[in-house]
């Protein structure tokens, strides 16, 4: 295991200033994540429009380098996208964090993939995985609007 | 005192950890086990095992001599008065839950006040929130102060004629804050209230003499004083173990059963129902013997002494900050460092070996009250030198580099 991996320049940096910090105006949906036992809280923010694309994402909350950055790093990502690629790219990131493989998904340029990729370190680290996964288990949570307050804790250990 | 030889009777420290010497730092949530604990383990299951109290074959006549040996044991260890005073629960947790559940039962109605304070562990929270919600009972929280002390003038004001019981930890697993349990024994006394003590975190570390606190009731985690997982201690004033009504049912804790009618086992059987951890419980009377060969006040001076270096070598860490500053202090440090999150830290410092727990310890209320959402704790337990210390403090170096801390 190599620390290095796990604490990538680009997630000590978007740890340090996350994007899109803050509740953004008129959102359509938010939903919580809260994992008890680290004490990691994340609040999502989502405005969709009527043509079911992404206009905002936003987030508030605590947690540890990882679990910033990764919320971070999925608010840019995310922005901008139609509903179903956002979702795609949510599914793509499940898979990639819990295997050893390249994030596959075509509609991230090389940086993009660089940044998702920038997260593949938790994969050795398996108490780690529920850090990096909160926040988009949260934004599924939103994007359903199911009232969920999402606990990767017991989902992903 | 010989900290090389009392390590080398820990066989889990010939281990490595990512490649490092294992540096164990987190004895407040477990201890490891000395050799003596393991081997007493093996033999009971390799050659004396049976069950205890039931059959009279030999095997069963000896490991119920061995079970009852260990209740004498635990009964010096702790100076109480009768042997019949100590009931074997699973842990701590246990016996606080058998007090709250039984006292609560026979004494608690709608209305009437539960003492704990801001310091407890949710074991010694969650049980009496039980009453709350079963019989309308009020918890009330004595406050601390910014250091992490008990303000005893507040304590007073909050003893009122409606508290039923005053339930307290006499060594906070978060600050490290010793609580004075004589004084508050004596100020309960005044008002007729009965004390618990929550013990999990004393019982490895101070000297413990419940005749001298006075206290009424006083539970242990055995795992946490160098002995197996699955055994507790809970410490009982026989007039409350006699007068409270038993907790869980079964074998065991029964005198007659018949059809229309059942009468309860004398002391401590009552209160010990079904197949118990025997093995567990035998074996922990080699951790009473493993701290009685070194003893008490050698560990606590020992303790003191690595404490106070660990303390004062922290403190010159940049941006480190140690949660509260009690009056008198175990080895217990939690802290916090600006800008790296106490996950962060714990894995950073994990890769160096070094075995430190992240997180609110199982006391949110106390974080809530400090303000903080999670610190790092670093615990210290007899095996533990000054060279584990140093190796923790690079290890938090290490952490600041990472980070790219000024």
């Amino acid at each position: 295991m190599d620390l290095k991996e796990l604490y990538q320049d680009i997630i000590l940096e978007h740890g340090k200033s996350p994007r899109n910090f803050g509740k953004c105006e008129k959102h359509t949906h938010q939903a919580k994540g809260y994992n008890p036992l680290c004490g990691d809280q994340v609040h999502i923010y989502l405005k969709l429009n009527d043509e079911k694309k992404v206009e905002n994402l936003s987030f508030e909350g605590s947690g540890c380098a990882i679990s910033i950055a990764s919320t971070s790093i999925m608010t840019e990502l995310i922005k901008g996208k139609n509903l179903e690629v956002a979702k795609k790219l949510i599914d793509a990131f499940m898979i990639m964090i819990k295997s050893t493989s390249e994030v596959q998904f075509q509609e991230l340029d090389d940086d993009q993939k660089t940044k998702i990729m920038s997260l593949s370190g938790v994969q050795q680290y398996p108490m780690r995985v529920k850090c990096a996964t909160l926040a988009w288990h949260t934004l599924i949570s939103a994007i359903n609007e199911n009232g969920k307050i999402e606990n990767t804790e017991i989902n992903e250990t | 005192m010989d900290i090389t030889h009392i390590k080398s009777q820990f066989p889990i420290f010939s281990r490595k950890i990512n490649g490092k010497q294992l540096v164990y730092l987190d004895s407040s949530n477990s201890a490891q086990k000395p050799t003596s604990v393991l081997k007493a383990l093996d033999n009971f299951y390799k050659n004396d095992f049976s069950n205890v109290g039931r059959s009279i074959h030999a095997l069963a006549v000896n490991a119920t001599n061995k079970f009852e040996e260990t209740r004498v044991n635990v009964r010096n260890f702790i100076n109480a008065e009768s042997k019949d005073e100590i009931i074997f629960t699973k842990n701590a947790t246990e016996s606080i839950n058998l007090v709250a559940n039984t006292f609560g039962k026979q004494n608690i109605k709608k209305g009437d006040e539960i003492l704990i304070t801001e310091l407890e562990h949710h074991s010694n929270y969650v049980p009496w929130h039980y009453l709350r919600e079963m019989y309308g009972a009020i918890i009330k929280f004595a406050p601390i102060n910014e250091d992490g002390d008990i303000i005893i003038s507040k304590f007073k004001e909050l003893i009122t004629s409606k508290t039923k019981i005053i339930a307290i930890t006499h060594l906070s697993n978060v600050t490290g804050t010793i609580v004075p349990i004589k004084e508050i024994v004596e100020i309960a006394r005044k008002k007729n209230v009965p004390v618990l003590v929550d013990g999990c975190q004393s019982a490895p570390h101070i000297k413990i003499d419940v005749k001298d606190l006075d206290c009424d009731f006083y539970a242990i985690s055995c795992h946490k004083v160098y002995g197996p997982t699955g055994v507790g201690v809970l410490y009982a004033k026989k007039k409350w173990l006699e007068k409270l009504p038993p907790y869980i049912g079964g074998g065991g804790m029964i005198s007659e059963v018949k059809k229309d009618r059942i009468t309860y086992a004398p002391l401590p059987e009552k209160y010990e129902a079904g197949t118990m951890p025997t093995a567990e419980v035998i074996a922990f009377s080699e951790s009473i013997k493993f701290m009685e060969s070194i003893g008490i006040e050698n560990i606590v001076k020992h303790e003191n002494e690595l404490t106070n270096y660990a303390l004062e070598k922290m403190k010159r860490i940049n941006s480190l900050n140690i949660v509260g500053n009690p009056k008198k202090k175990a080895g217990v440090i939690s802290f916090t460092i600006k800008g790296i999150h106490p996950h962060d830290i714990s894995t950073i410092v994990d890769e160096e070996g070094v075995a430190i727990r992240a997180g609110h310890h199982c006391c949110q209320v106390l974080h809530e009250r400090l303000n903080l959402i999670a610190t790092a704790r670093a615990s210290i337990g007899v095996y533990n030198n000054k060279e584990d210390i140093d190796i923790f403090c690079n290890a938090i170096e290490k952490c600041r580099k990472v980070f790219d801390l000024k």
